[in-house]
């Protein structure tokens, strides 16, 4: 699944802009331990997270997760939004609680281990 | 692999706290890595692990330096700073151990996965302290 079919299909706001559209979406990751993240998300999940702090797309990046989704309507600061956009990786935005997203993606998202 | 006998030096500073700035070696070394062909799980390994020290430096030690050096063999990664220092190594080591202020746990960090994380990626890990005078964490990962 591509990060805008994803975004169409639960109702998100893409914040970034489109450049990193195009990444593949193999599996889904929801944590906000960031020493967590790192050591047990994937490559190419969509990493849904609370936090909004500049230094999610530094553990986005060096976990190569495909994109950052901030459930509940989390308003994302504009430097992370900036810092995303010159590193090239998406963060999108939800009303839905991570559980909502979880439920709604999983048809569409395998479970990876 | 393009890496010849010799060795790539890189030297950054680590801001003091200043979270937005975090993780800019991390992320130029591994950059570099990428470029030198080195396979992509060593790349994680060498960029979470000096992520981590990084990351540790700011939070408890008012940044530092951080040196790397790659050769054929190895990534050698030297974190430095001149903080509090570690009274207790093995406490700190203990995952779920930290000693970490609350804003910082706001954020994300300070869960006591930091050291427990970098010895999980690294090779060989070095911690070299004294209470008062600063901490050199020396990272290894083989190639």
């Amino acid at each position: 699944m591509k990060i805008d079919q994803l975004a169409d299909l639960i109702q998100a706001k893409i914040l970034t802009d489109n450049k990193s559209l195009d990444n593949e979406i193999s599996g889904a990751y929801i944590c906000d331990l960031l020493s967590w993240v790192m050591s047990h998300a994937n490559k190419g999940d969509v990493w849904i997270t609370v936090h909004t702090h500049l230094n999610i797309v530094a553990v986005a990046l060096l976990v190569e997760v495909a994109c950052i989704l901030v459930p509940e309507g989390i308003q994302v600061e504009e430097a992370t939004i900036k810092k995303a956009n010159e590193e090239g990786i998406a963060i999108l935005s939800s009303n839905k609680t991570a559980y909502q997203i979880a439920v709604e993606i999983s048809k569409f998202i395998p479970l990876v281990k | 692999m393009g890496l010849s006998n010799s060795i790539i030096r890189q030297n950054y500073i680590i801001p003091a706290d200043d979270f937005s700035l975090a993780g800019e070696a991390s992320s130029s070394v591994k950059k570099m890595l990428n470029q030198l062909g080195v396979p992509p799980k060593t790349v994680k390994r060498v960029s979470i692990a000096m992520y981590e020290a990084e990351i540790n430096a700011v939070i408890h030690a008012g940044g530092g330096t951080a040196d790397v050096a790659i050769d054929k063999e190895k990534v050698l990664i030297t974190i430095n700073d001149e903080g509090p220092g570690i009274p207790d190594v093995e406490l700190a080591m203990k995952e779920g151990f930290s000693t970490a202020p609350d804003s910082v746990r706001e954020m994300g960090f300070g869960a006591g996965m930091g050291l427990p994380n970098i010895k999980r990626y690294a090779d060989k890990l070095d911690i070299k302290t004294e209470v008062g005078k600063g901490t050199r964490v020396q990272i290894t990962v083989l190639l």
